[in-house]
């Protein structure tokens, strides 16, 4: 438990600063919606007829006088984003930042395996997202009580769940690209938790890019999808949990045949 | 036992050359010296031997265990000193100790404390503002916390002032009478000549020559110096000229009464013959290799 508690440490405040980021946005955006409902049955129409702007956010599909609704939309944006960028810096920098802050000689000149490092490195990278996501649905769920409004467990459940697997899963495929890099992925990362976003947007815009849907996270985690069918969809599940244990399988291999160059 | 053993060792970073064919034998209990210019392969051999980059040819073992399939036994036993060592930046030098003996479960508290005060090491402090010195004290307490049976050091002594220097010498030498083995890469040669047992060169990725200090010293190469000459003699086996205002040397290795025929007919008001130092056997070795 040494190097995953160490790994915790080092993280601290880029996790604190991202679970208090997210969960401010988030939570102000709930605690304004009292003031929002007297326009929304209006907004609601308007989004209605905005056609392709709409879709792309799947707000076509939303009723926006219903607080789910809006919390769907909400939650896609803040945590939906926020979520994804900061498991994706997370991933990227994982085992990389050993190289790159040039510690990893020090680490791996210890009686430690590379496995050893790989597998408390990952866990640590999991734990993280984990506390992101619980810490903003504890925030967000006091702050839908503050304003008297409540989603229905299974909902709320169902969304969180979905954004947890989502930034998991793009966690575990860029802890695994960061076996392969030397320098700071931070452009890599950030990159590729935009493309994915404009992956699903995109194949919510036209049916012909529906094969996007396979490939991006974000549609099994998209918050205004799930309140809509009353679930996540499992079919996107699958190709996913596929791409999480390439990542992780990737992350084993690569570190364990790895030269560690001074 | 053999501490380190090496047979046709190689390692090439794709085509590039890091070491090639090394047959290296340090002895348990010696203090061995690595010698050779930056480039020469050293950290190379060095990080092969533990773990940190895979070889490409030859085997390896250390303290009998083989580098590959028991890589982290040996890493349990060695206790090793990077050229440039680099720690986690907000943590304090207290907590970088712990860390590594945590690693190694051990409680290493009492020496580390110990080996810090004679280093003249704050242990409070954040590792990030610390001098290049003070981090290679850093360094060298967590190489040898934990008493391991062998200590691997990369150019040891780069950044420490000439006290510390010595104070570190001084507990390498207090640990090897204890029994353990000493095995350090430098390109300071009188550090090699002065701490070393035993040292082996290396020249673009070869081992050219590995002996005792004492016979790498005295190779049958003499300096020669000339007070007050005012050209060289001509005679063959000459090498490593060096002229100056006050007269000339050189490294003369062949026969004697050779020597002092090719000196007969020439005009100077002193001469001197000594011993080479390491870097007149080093020279020696390098450029014969090299021809």
């Amino acid at each position: 438990m040494t190097l995953f508690f160490h790994e915790l440490k080092r993280d601290r405040i880029k996790l604190i600063v991202w679970t208090a980021a997210i969960a401010f946005m988030l939570c102000l955006s709930i605690l304004i919606y009292p003031q929002m409902t007297s326009q929304m049955s209006e907004m609601g129409d308007m989004f209605a007829e905005m056609g392709g702007f709409s879709q792309a956010f799947n707000m076509d599909k939303i009723n926006f006088g219903e607080f789910s609704g809006y919390f769907a939309v909400e939650c896609g944006n803040v945590l939906g984003l926020g979520g994804a960028f900061f498991a994706a810096l997370l991933g990227i920098s994982a085992l990389a930042k050993e190289e790159r802050e040039r510690t990893a000689e020090f680490l791996l000149t210890h009686p430690v395996s590379r496995s050893y490092v790989v597998s408390r490195k990952l866990a640590a990278v999991i734990a993280e997202v984990l506390i992101l996501n619980i810490a903003v649905a504890l925030a967000s769920f006091l702050a839908s009580l503050a304003i008297g409004e409540k989603i229905g467990t299974k909902l709320f459940f169902s969304v969180f769940l979905g954004y947890l697997l989502m930034q998991t899963e793009i966690a575990c495929v860029m802890f695994g690209l960061s076996a392969f890099i030397k320098g700071n992925g931070l452009g890599i990362g950030l990159g590729a938790a935009f493309v994915l976003y404009f992956m699903n947007i995109l194949a919510n815009l036209t049916d012909e890019a529906e094969f996007l849907r396979y490939i991006t996270p974000f549609s099994y985690a998209d918050g205004t999808a799930i309140v809509a069918n009353g679930g996540i969809e499992a079919k996107y599940l699958i190709p996913g949990a596929a791409f999480t244990l390439i990542g992780i399988a990737a992350a084993f291999i690569k570190y364990n045949r790895k030269d560690i160059r001074a | 036992m053999k501490a380190i053993e090496t047979n046709g060792l190689t390692k090439f970073y794709g085509r590039a050359r890091g070491i090639e064919n090394v047959d290296l034998t340090v002895e348990e209990g010696e203090i061995f010296g690595f010698i050779g210019p930056n480039g020469a392969g050293k950290s190379t051999t060095i990080r092969t031997l533990l773990g940190l980059i895979k070889k490409s040819g030859g085997s390896a073992s250390v303290l009998g265990m083989d580098i590959e399939k028991d890589k982290e036994r040996i890493l349990k036993e060695v206790g090793y000193l990077p050229s440039e060592a680099s720690f986690y930046g907000g943590m304090r030098v207290k907590e970088v100790l712990e860390f590594s003996a945590k690693l190694r479960k051990k409680d290493c508290r009492e020496e580390a404390k110990r080996l810090s005060e004679r280093l003249g090491l704050e242990l409070d402090r954040k590792v990030g503002e610390l001098s290049l010195g003070n981090r290679k004290k850093v360094g060298i307490v967590a190489a040898m916390q934990h008493k391991p049976r062998l200590y691997i050091l990369d150019e040891p002594t780069s950044g420490l002032d000439p006290l510390i220097q010595r104070e570190f010498f001084a507990l390498l030498r207090e640990r090897n009478e204890e029994g353990a083995t000493v095995f350090l890469s430098s390109h300071v040669l009188s550090e090699i000549g002065r701490y070393c047992t035993r040292a082996g060169i290396l020249r673009e990725g070869r081992l050219i020559k590995e002996d005792s200090v004492d016979n790498l010293t005295g190779t049958g190469v003499k300096r020669v110096t000339l007070h007050g000459a005012d050209r060289l003699p001509e005679i063959d086996g000459m090498r490593d000229v060096n002229i100056c205002a006050s007269g000339m040397s050189f490294l003369y290795s062949g026969r004697a009464d050779a020597l002092v025929k090719a000196l007969a007919g020439l005009s100077f008001e002193d001469i001197t013959l000594t011993d080479p130092d390491i870097e007149d056997v080093f020279m020696h070795y390098y450029e014969r290799e090299g021809e």
